[in-house]
């Protein structure tokens, strides 16, 4: 197989000038990480596969003369790619991500650090719920799933409604009260919910909470 | 009905179809298009099958009565053609079906109130009609002429022999590389070249040999788009056949059809349809006794707009919720069940046959360099003549929405049309002068590869010419404005439909389309700061670059069109507080001019606030502060004496 041909070859490209090495099968982002550069994320936890979904890993890669903005976390390099992890682009990017969620969990001393960082302190946008900390970027489903073999939790309702949810909103026996969300959580906002998964159990066994 | 064994027997099959149908027999084709329908075409058809089997008619010969697909010329609906004498009546009611019976079915007569006319000018004939003049029916051929639920209709019209050609002498190379000489692209919207795709596939599964699976893409689900729909509906062995001959190509052995849960009756025909070919052997097991098997299943969506994003799509047949992923690896290295996997909306798979019968050649002299063939739009909006339209590639927009569309209906003047549903841009129809530095800028978003030096008229309509002036194909929608369209609400017509179709996968496409839908509400209302403008288009350019799929990557694509073409329009709402087109209700004004008013007493009739006094024969007014602005009063007024401002 090709696949196996290639596995000694090392990928030899560029992140912000510096020469690196990536083993094959690497993302840019874990390149990045073994070569101490920062790239800031939020949803990315190397326990689970990478979701891709809270953008703020994204970079701009430069292949000849094409460049493009891709999400280090999912993005495999190329020999001779140029990468850039802080650039015009890049950081129009995160600084709006970082806003945007501002909004949707104000009540976050993670993001408000985070946002800081890039300047950013104050939102345009209208805030719903100022006690929200959770920002759905499914880390906590993710390892439930992919970690823990159960799937106590899920997301329910799409786009802007998107919450985080048991399955039918029922709270289960299937979790085990492992904690795993909880300890993945960017935000710590699972702290708060983990009892609202499996529900009073007193009422199912008669004995007290599981912890 | 036995099974077709070979080639021959199907041409056998199809002699003894042809033959069996006299070509002048007469023939009644009523349209039963979603836009006839709506109009009652199912009780036009019924009258006509009535009146024909009692015995009004004394005729020898009974006509028959076909129940086709979409006719394309909406606006007019209900649509009957008439053959052998080629009659075209339009707005028939079922009222008007006993006089056709008598006077043009029995006693040869035209029955010249029910042609259409236009400007004085009496059309007898679809074809000399300007709206199907400029037209060129490729795709669309058999839509309209044929009974979509009768396979012998479709064989009789031609159907699968470009399966019969592929099967009897042609290699999978060929097949393929015919595709790639075509210049065939994606008519889902991205216009990635197909020949290439099948090429990749087939290189994927060389070096890992397995399943394939071949899908057609039906999930329609831009507003005012019905092209997909339409070949659903009117012609659906010519989707059948191209997955078949794609498949055998490919190797594939099985084949979906995604098809949304919104079409019904797509649904339903596709499924009789399949029915209808694995019944003769055109489907299933030993196709035409050439060795190779092919079945194709429906998979119906369940009202997501994001499942119409291929990998979405993929995600949504497996069983999983319906939430893109990121490509590379793309579909054909990795896609359903992680095999190779060629997905192509439903109107690219009904060009193959076509070509595959006529050759690559024919079709690369259709249309223009890289955008070769034909293109369906769905022309909607305020021009004339609404409705489904095929046109050749390069054809101009002036070309589609004047002489086709037949331009504004009344006084109004073009302002711009808007192609490629929510996520395409809003084309001027005038190109203002733009200050030079926002033509140099923007590696990101918008890509002004230098001004365009024509005018809206002349804008050729293909893959290429459209990106270059910030919108896309997509999928074919093209919406037509006027003046009394507000681009900025359209704009946020368009992010409040995306936002709710939005998986809410990624932040920057949940929580951006939502804080950019903001942006236009405080806009709509008056509020906000020249700043905002700005704000609102390096928030667009964000969402190109950080989205995780299509959806996310073009949504701003309206609202940075706008800003880019109609700036003015914004700073009208922001600094002055107005909205030229009259529609933002919270910047406008009704009143009554007390010099046309003739003081009817209808608009207070109306009026659903009560909020309009006046004596009667004497001027009539509106209390601004209780007004809601709903424009009632406007729409019954006789004399056009209310006013917006």
């Amino acid at each position: 197989m090709t696949a196996k041909k290639k596995k000694s070859e090392m990928i030899n490209f560029t992140i912000d000038g510096r020469k690196v090495q990536a083993k094959p099968g690497w993302t840019i982002l874990e390149t990045a990480r073994f070569n101490h550069i920062h790239i800031p994320t939020l949803c990315f936890h190397p326990a689970v596969k990478p979701w891709g979904s809270c953008r703020l890993c994204v970079v701009e890669t430069r292949y000849g003369k094409r460049g493009q903005i891709a999400p280090s976390c999912l993005t495999h390099p190329v020999q001779d790619l140029e990468v850039f992890t802080v650039s015009e682009r890049v950081r129009n990017v995160r600084s709006w991500v970082l806003e945007m969620l501002l909004t949707e969990c104000p009540a976050s001393r993670e993001i408000k650090e985070l946002a800081a960082q890039y300047g950013i302190t104050s939102t345009r946008f209208h805030i719903t719920d100022p006690k929200e900390e959770c920002l759905k970027c499914g880390l906590c489903v993710a390892v439930c799933h992919e970690v823990v073999g159960v799937q106590a939790l899920t997301f329910g309702s799409r786009g802007v409604k998107k919450q985080l949810e048991t399955p039918y909103r029922i709270p289960n026996s299937a979790c085990i009260g492992c904690g795993c969300c909880v300890s993945v959580c960017p935000t710590g906002a699972l702290q708060a919910r983990l009892d609202t998964v499996r529900g009073d159990l007193s009422r199912r066994t008669g004995h007290g909470f599981a912890h | 009905m036995a099974k077709l064994k070979s080639v021959v027997e199907l041409e056998a099959y199809r002699q003894d179809l042809q033959s069996g149908q006299d070509p002048h027999w007469p023939v009644v084709r009523v349209c039963l298009g979603p836009g006839c329908l709506a109009q009652g075409a199912d009780k036009v058809a019924r009258a006509f099958k009535t009146a024909i089997k009692s015995k009004r008619l004394k005729v020898e010969v009974k006509p028959l009565v076909k129940e086709t697909g979409c006719q394309g010329f909406c606006s007019q609906g209900t649509l009957v053609t008439l053959s052998p004498s080629n009659l075209f009546y339009v707005q028939v009611k079922p009222e008007d079906v006993p006089e056709i019976v008598d006077v043009t079915l029995g006693r040869g007569e035209v029955l010249e109130r029910l042609l259409y006319s236009d400007n004085g000018a009496r059309y007898r004939s679809a074809g000399e009609i300007p709206f199907y003049k400029r037209q060129q029916k490729i795709i669309l051929k058999n839509v309209g002429l044929i009974d979509p639920l009768d396979l012998h209709d479709a064989l009789r019209a031609g159907a699968y022999q470009s399966l019969a050609k592929a099967l009897s002498g042609m290699s999978a190379k060929e097949i393929i590389q015919t595709i790639t000489i075509s210049g065939l692209r994606g008519r889902g919207g991205g216009g990635f070249p197909t020949g290439y795709k099948w090429r990749r596939a087939l290189e994927t599964t060389q070096d890992n040999p397995g399943e394939v699976y071949i899908v057609g893409n039906g999930d329609e689900g831009d507003p005012g788009a019905f092209m997909d729909r339409a070949i659903m509906e009117g012609d659906p062995h010519t989707v059948l056949e191209g997955m078949a001959i794609g498949a055998y190509a490919l190797g594939a052995r099985q084949g979906y059809i995604y098809v949304r849960a919104e079409y019904p009756f797509a649904i339903r025909t596709l499924n009789l349809a399949i029915e209808q070919a694995r019944r003769l052997g055109l489907l299933g097991k030993n196709i035409l006794g050439a060795g190779f098997d092919f079945d194709i299943q429906i998979n119906r969506g369940a009202g997501a707009f994001v499942c119409g994003e291929e990998t979405a799509l993929l995600a949504s047949i497996e069983g999983r919720v319906g939430e893109p992923v990121m490509r590379p690896p793309f579909p054909v290295e990795r896609g359903l069940w992680d095999r190779p996997t060629v997905i192509n909306n439903v109107e690219t798979w009904a060009n193959v046959p076509h070509i595959i019968d006529k050759g690559a050649k024919w079709y690369a002299n259709l249309g223009v360099a890289n955008s070769t063939g034909t293109k369906i739009f769905s022309l909607v909006g305020k021009v004339k003549n609404s409705g489904l339209v095929e046109v050749p590639m390069g054809i101009t927009l002036g070309g589609i929405v004047e002489e086709i569309g037949g331009g504004v209906p009344g006084q109004d003047r073009f302002k711009a049309v808007q192609t490629g549903g929510p996520s395409g841009g809003i084309i001027p129809y005038e190109f203002k002068e733009m200050p030079t530095d926002e033509l140099k800028l923007d590696k990101v978003g918008l890509q002004p590869r230098g001004f365009l030096p024509v005018e809206f008229k002349d804008l050729p309509v293909d893959f290429d010419s459209l990106v270059r002036v910030g919108s896309i194909m997509g999928s074919g929608g093209m919406i037509v404005m006027d003046d009394h369209d507000c681009v900025v609400d359209v704009a946020r017509y368009f992010l409040r439909f995306l936002q709710e179709e939005s998986c809410g996968k990624c932040l920057p496409c949940r929580l951006g389309l939502k804080g950019m839908k903001e942006f236009l509400d405080r806009f709509s209302k008056g509020q906000g700061a020249r700043e905002d403008i700005d704000a609102l288009e390096s928030l667009g350019k964000a969402l190109m670059d950080g989205s995780l799929c299509g959806l996310g990557r073009t949504a701003p694509n309206p609202v940075l069109t706008s800003i880019r073409y109609f700036k003015d329009e914004y700073l009208a709402h922001i600094v002055d507080h107005k909205c030229p087109a009259g529609v933002c209700r919270d910047l406008i004004t009704y009143s009554i001019n007390p010099e046309t008013c003739n003081g009817c007493g209808l608009c207070v009739k109306n009026c659903p606030e009560a909020c309009i006094s006046g004596k009667k024969k004497k001027a009539h007014a509106i209390d601004a502060a209780a007004c809601i602005r709903c424009g009632a009063c406007q729409d019954v007024c006789p004399v056009d004496a209310v006013r917006v401002a």
